[in-house]
């Protein structure tokens, strides 16, 4: 996020895009809840009507894929009714008139015929963004989980340029992290280009740098492969051993079967989990792991947080914490690491990571503290951009055409399917559906459909369907509802027995690599 | 008995809310959402008033497993290291280190991601590092 949770609630408009705020984020949908006591307008955009949409004061039902049109056509109507900053966008951006360009030839009939909104709609929405005093927005894996994803996160940015909703208080582009620590993973390097901190893997000073602290003569400097990639290249036999440490790309990644069928194919398969998840069934050794309850550390939440983990109680049977099972297997493995503490680690962290510089396990006992940090004495950045200074010096405008989705309905599989998450279950469900309370409250997975299609396939509220794509087949029961709009169903994907990755399509955007989970064609038909 | 809290952070969602962890006599009983947080200020969603239950489930893993003969088994500490080590030896000696990767995890702590892709990029020499930051 550029900003803080906090700063929602003063914020004049909330535009949310797809993103199932009450469901996925109760605790930032609170906030929202009480900027609107505070008289602040709420837009929702999403292709299902999601909890969060009965509160909004407008909602868009547009349809799955159709962001890109959606938010040139407000485009259009700011730069067509004069509704710009246009002093912020002199002082602080760069091509915007190629932008202008491209926007200018955006017909607002043409956005409304391929979202399935109106144009009266698109008029207001702009409206309701535009000429608030502070406009935030907010979005969540329904604008990024598309072949297209960076074009909307590209667009989202391009919408808060315009009117200068960046880089002051309550305003700015904030994506919801999915998981608790998704971001910390990103800032610890978990990823194929960069070490912590996005410094990166190809530059020569950082990979010295990290070569020297780590006592080894050099580092690989050649990006590596993404999860896509390392499951190709387990079947093209270039990669040959893998290392699951928490997670469980069976039930989480597209195309399942395809995923189950590289984790056999591997010649070695680690997996380090706290439970038997289906992705660890397929291992040749599982190292148990320990829950957060069990182990000191740090997580850092969707608005650049960290705080801590503090151990409560003593690790189930023989499970130790994961730093201990990393430790002893780089120890057997004839790679010395001498950690004793989570907290030594993180002071080797905070030397090689400039926006970590700051902290200190004594710093974040209190409220944590928000990065970037870089000295003892900073007192961290509750939001980033300040006064229109971007990170890369100036804010880029991107001209961005629309693309349709990979996979398009068609007379054998006629329905559109998005995915998404329930209240009470979390991403594949491995903890959740552990907890009795939780597991009780929704036991099984489902499938939301429109009365007239349920009608047409003649089926019941809670009957038994098929449920097939281009990919595979799964069963499920209907849950019959108004929420989806006719022609597009909706599952949830915590459910490993119906697991509706085996049906969504692993196509993925050809830079961020995030695959099509929001977009697919489907056919259901009754049991 | 012996009753105590312990103040952390919750491990569903990227909201990130702090509560306490009540424990007697070394067990989990209960969940007590933090006044003084500046994220939640005292309020937890139903996964979190929930979030101790999991943790002390019976169906958790309580040894490591080395598949032997088609089967998972349970064995030592020290076999399942060694075996973890020496396969990922071979596989480094025999094709390179870009022949292992390595997925990350938006579930464990801070200094855990960053161990592993210390031990991916120092001890194998790959950058063969991700997680599900996109799913
Ligand atoms: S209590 Fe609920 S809202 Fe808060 S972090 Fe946990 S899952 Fe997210």
């Amino acid at each position: 996020m550029t900003n803080g949770v906090a700063e929602l609630e003063n914020t004049d408009t909330i535009f949310i895009i797809g993103s199932n705020t009450a469901t996925a984020h109760p605790l930032v949908a609170t906030r929202i809840f009480r900027a609107l006591e505070k008289g602040a307008k709420l837009v929702v955009a999403d292709p299902r009507k999601n909890q969060i949409a009965e509160f909004a004061d407008l909602y868009l039902q547009h349809k799955p894929g159709s962001d890109v049109t959606l938010l040139n056509g407000m485009m259009k109507v700011i730069l067509d009714q004069g509704l710009q900053d246009q002093a912020f966008i002199d002082a602080n951006t760069e091509e915007f008139d190629g932008f202008k360009a491209l926007i200018d030839g955006v017909d607002l009939d043409a956005c409304a015929a391929a979202t399935g909104l109106t144009v009266d709609g698109i008029e207001q929405a702009a409206a309701l963004y535009a000429k608030a005093g502070t406009a935030s927005i907010v979005y969540c894996m329904g604008i990024t989980q598309h072949t297209n994803g960076v074009d909307n996160v590209k667009s989202l940015a391009n919408l808060s340029m315009v009117t200068g909703n960046i880089g002051r208080e309550s305003t700015g582009v904030n994506p919801l992290r999915g998981q608790n620590n998704v971001q910390g993973a990103c800032d610890m390097g978990g990823l194929p280009n960069v070490l912590t901190g996005y410094q990166p893997v190809t530059l020569g000073a950082a990979s010295k740098k990290f070569a020297d602290a780590w006592g080894v003569d050099e580092l690989p400097t050649q990006i590596g492969l993404t999860i896509p990639e390392m499951l190709s290249g387990i079947e093209e036999e270039k990669v040959h051993a893998l290392w699951v440490m928490g997670e469980n790309p069976v039930v989480s990644d597209p195309d399942a079967d395809h995923v189950v069928k590289a984790l056999e194919k591997v010649d070695l398969l680690i997996v380090q989990d706290i439970f038997l998840t289906p992705t660890a069934r397929l291992a040749d050794v599982v190292l148990p792991g320990c829950s957060f309850a069990e182990k000191d550390g740090t997580f850092v939440n969707t608005e650049r947080r960290i705080t801590r983990v503090r151990k409560a109680v003593e690790p189930v049977g023989e499970s130790k914490a994961d730093w201990e099972i990393i430790r002893d297997v780089s120890n057997a493995f004839g790679f010395e690491m001498a950690y004793d503490s989570p907290e030594e680690i993180f002071t080797e962290i905070a030397e090689l990571t400039p926006s970590y510089g700051g902290v200190s396990y004594g710093r974040l006992e209190g409220d944590g503290i928000q990065w970037p940090c870089p000295t003892p004495e900073h007192p961290g950045t509750p939001f980033l951009h300040k006064d229109g200074r971007f990170t890369r010096g100036k804010g880029l405008f991107h001209a961005i055409e629309y693309k349709g989705p990979a996979e398009v309905v068609d007379a054998e599989y006629p329905l559109w399917m998005t995915t998404g998450r329930v209240y009470a279950h979390y991403h594949t469900g491995t903890m959740t559906r552990n907890s009795v309370a939780l597991d009780r409250e929704i036991p099984e997975g489902f499938l939301e459909i429109h009365p007239e299609d349920a009608a047409a396939i003649g089926v019941c509220d809670g009957h038994r369907v098929r449920l097939a794509s281009r990919r595979g087949e799964i069963e499920t029961r209907v849950s019959i509802t108004e929420r989806v709009e006719k022609g597009v169903v909706f599952m949830p994907f915590h459910f490993e027995e119906a697991n509706v990755n085996k049906l969504t399509n692993p196509s993925f955007d050809p830079i961020a690599k995030i695959p099509e989970l929001k977009v697919c064609a489907v056919a259901v038909e009754k049991i | 008995m012996e009753y105590k809290t312990t103040l952390t952070t919750c491990t569903y969602c990227g909201c990130g809310c702090n509560f306490y962890l009540e424990t007697l006599d070394g067990k989990l009983t209960n969940t007590i959402p933090c006044k003084t947080s500046p994220v939640n200020e005292g309020k937890l969603c139903i996964k979190g008033w929930n979030v101790h239950q999991f943790v002390q489930n019976d169906r958790r893993l309580k040894k490591p497993l080395l598949r032997k003969g088609g089967e998972l088994v349970e064995v030592e500490w020290e076999e399942a290291l060694a075996y973890t080590a020496d396969r990922l030896k071979a596989v480094t000696a025999e094709k390179g280190g870009d022949a292992v990767g390595f997925l990350a995890s938006a579930k464990v702590t801070n200094e855990e991601n960053y161990l592993l892709q210390k031990f991916a990029r120092a001890a194998i020499g790959t950058n063969n590092v991700d997680h599900c930051a996109r799913l």
